[in-house]
């Protein structure tokens, strides 16, 4: 395989994983966007999502998408439940106690998980055939294909309910202003659970489609894909959506051609040090706009 | 006259600064009533208090005969009083038609909704012709009048104004007021707070003036303004 071969190959392997970070991300967003806290039980958020998923598959033998949509309903209420019973107490206490707090959730769902489905990894069944296409130069399997339809469509369904619903609306409302937005009659506490709802959701798909691409899932494999997903937040402009998108697709590009023409021990550190190259030069993030956070 | 709004011996507290201490106050349906005072006197956080962003400690607020103290303020604009608070706080990120979507939030009568959004136009017709521009790009003016629009879209029986001449060319804050009295004769009662003391007496029936957190004098508009005391203190000799 010549070196553009192997480099169009690294591009798609890039763009699958990236969009399994751009789904944790926006969900890393949203929460940020409307109260301001980096919650960091997110990626164990996505775990258990991918757990849900793999019992209605393995247990309930269901195929792929009413696996999908049941993991991602369950764990949007499990996301509203922790919002409920972990943050919205603490809503008017310093940031820092709920940051504290969201670092106690993530250990509480690690834990909680692995008393439950043991630490053992468990193996996903595979429900697609390994087929593979030709198109050109690229080769792409039918996991693939499933990952990048399934992160558009739900991208597609997101960007309609935030720009064109009333929620959606009442979302964008309390997240730029959350008192004013109490005048107009929105109750902040309801907006704030659909976020962290749909926020849930949508980690769930990532779940479960990880689940799919790399066969095996465990009760730790939300921390990795949790940290990246906020580099991919932060990379993109934290709060803003698109950039939560274009971040998590490009880190996923990143990682796939440091993996395929460095060494794949250096992907993680590759992750990383964007994180503090994007702090350094631009802490606003690519679609951010450079303002000096309000006080 | 009905008593509309009625403030009975309301104690609030910022942390453990007493701001506003032991005010007592009514509006009548259909009136325009105004509070004035200087800087820090409690103006604004009355205003804060009737709509819900802030609790008395002790006093109760009824609106219509109904308690409305200790509700939260998304459901003391379900009763229908809507507020525009002071600096605007326009949702800038969004077009001039979501802000004023978003003051009809409560609603779900279409008709109703589109016949206010009419109405808006025909007292701000610059908002009409920037419907569809971001809100954050309007001058000052036009985003006091989108504040106005969007608080008129709730309907209310009672609007609160909080401090509508702020930081706004003279030429303006006489458009700004002139629209107030619409508003007013179209059959909207009024609370406004003003630092422009002037302007405030000159629309409104009665008055109310605060100073550290009490209400120090009252009355009739027209005889406050004409009051050596008032004239002194407030409007400049």
């Amino acid at each position: 395989m010549g070196i553009m071969d192997q480099f169009l190959q690294q591009l798609i392997n890039g763009i699958s994983l990236g969009s399994i970070y751009a789904l944790i991300a926006l969900g890393y967003t949203m929460v940020y966007g409307i109260i301001k806290l980096i919650n960091f039980a997110h990626g164990d958020i996505y775990m258990v999502g991918a757990y849900i998923g793999f019992f209605c598959i393995t247990i309930m033998n269901w195929p792929v998408l009413p696996a999908l949509l049941v993991s991602m309903l369950l764990t949007g209420i499990l996301g509203m439940l922790i919002e409920r019973f972990a943050y919205r107490p603490l809503r008017s206490a310093p940031r820092i106690s709920v940051l504290i707090t969201a670092i106690g959730v993530s250990f509480f769902l690690e834990y909680t998980m692995m008393y439950f489905v043991t630490p053992q990894p468990r193996t996903f069944p595979s429900l697609l055939d390994d087929a593979a296409y030709h198109i050109g130069p690229f080769i792409i399997n039918n996991q693939q294909i499933m990952i990048f339809a399934i992160t558009i469509i739900l991208m597609a369904i997101l960007t309609y309910i935030v720009q064109y619903t009333k929620v959606g609306k009442a979302m964008r409302a309390v997240s730029f202003d959350t008192e004013t937005a109490q005048l107009m009659g929105i109750n902040s506490n309801r907006i704030i659970s659909v976020t962290f709802g749909i926020g849930s959701a949508l980690a769930a798909a990532a779940g479960v489609l990880v689940g799919i691409y790399y066969n095996s899932i465990d009760p730790l494999m939300g921390i990795m894909p949790g940290l990246k997903a906020f580099v991919a937040a932060v990379l993109g402009g934290i709060g803003i959506l698109p950039g939560a998108a274009a971040g998590g697709i490009i880190l996923g590009i990143i990682e796939a051609l440091v993996s395929g023409f460095i060494s794949s021990t250096f992907r993680d550190a590759a992750a990383f040090a964007i994180l503090i190259l994007v702090l350094l030069f631009k802490p606003s993030g690519l679609l951010g706009k450079n303002t000096n956070e309000k006080v | 006259m009905a008593i509309m709004l009625k403030l009975d011996d309301i104690n609030v507290f910022y942390g453990a600064i007493h701001a506003i201490k032991g005010i007592s106050l009514e509006v009548d349906q259909g009136e325009i009533v105004t509070l004035i005072g200087a800087n820090g006197a409690g103006k604004s956080t009355t205003l804060r208090t009737v709509s819900g962003l802030l609790k008395p400690k002790t006093g109760t607020i009824s609106f219509e005969d109904k308690t409305i103290s200790g509700q939260p303020a998304h459901k003391i604009v379900e009763y229908g009083i809507s507020q525009v608070p002071e600096g605007r706080r326009i949702f800038a990120n969004m077009t001039v038609m979501e802000n004023l979507e978003l003051g009809a939030y409560i609603r779900t009568d279409k008709n109703g909704i589109k016949s206010d959004l009419e109405r808006v136009f025909k007292h701000f017709p610059r908002l009409a012709e920037r419907k569809k521009q971001e809100a954050g790009t309007l001058s000052g003016g036009e985003q006091q009048m989108l504040a106005m629009g969007r608080a008129l879209m709730s309907s209310p029986r009672l609007l609160l104004l909080d401090e509508p001449s702020m930081g706004l060319a003279p030429l303006l804050i006489k458009e700004i007021f002139e629209i107030i009295k619409d508003i007013n004769k179209a059959g909207t009662t009024i609370l406004l707070v003003e630092q422009n003391a002037n302007m405030a007496l000159s629309i409104a029936n009665r008055a109310y003036v605060l100073e550290t957190g009490k209400i120090t004098l009252s009355g009739d508009a027209k005889e406050l303004s004409a009051s050596e005391d008032v004239r002194k203190a407030y409007l400049g000799g």
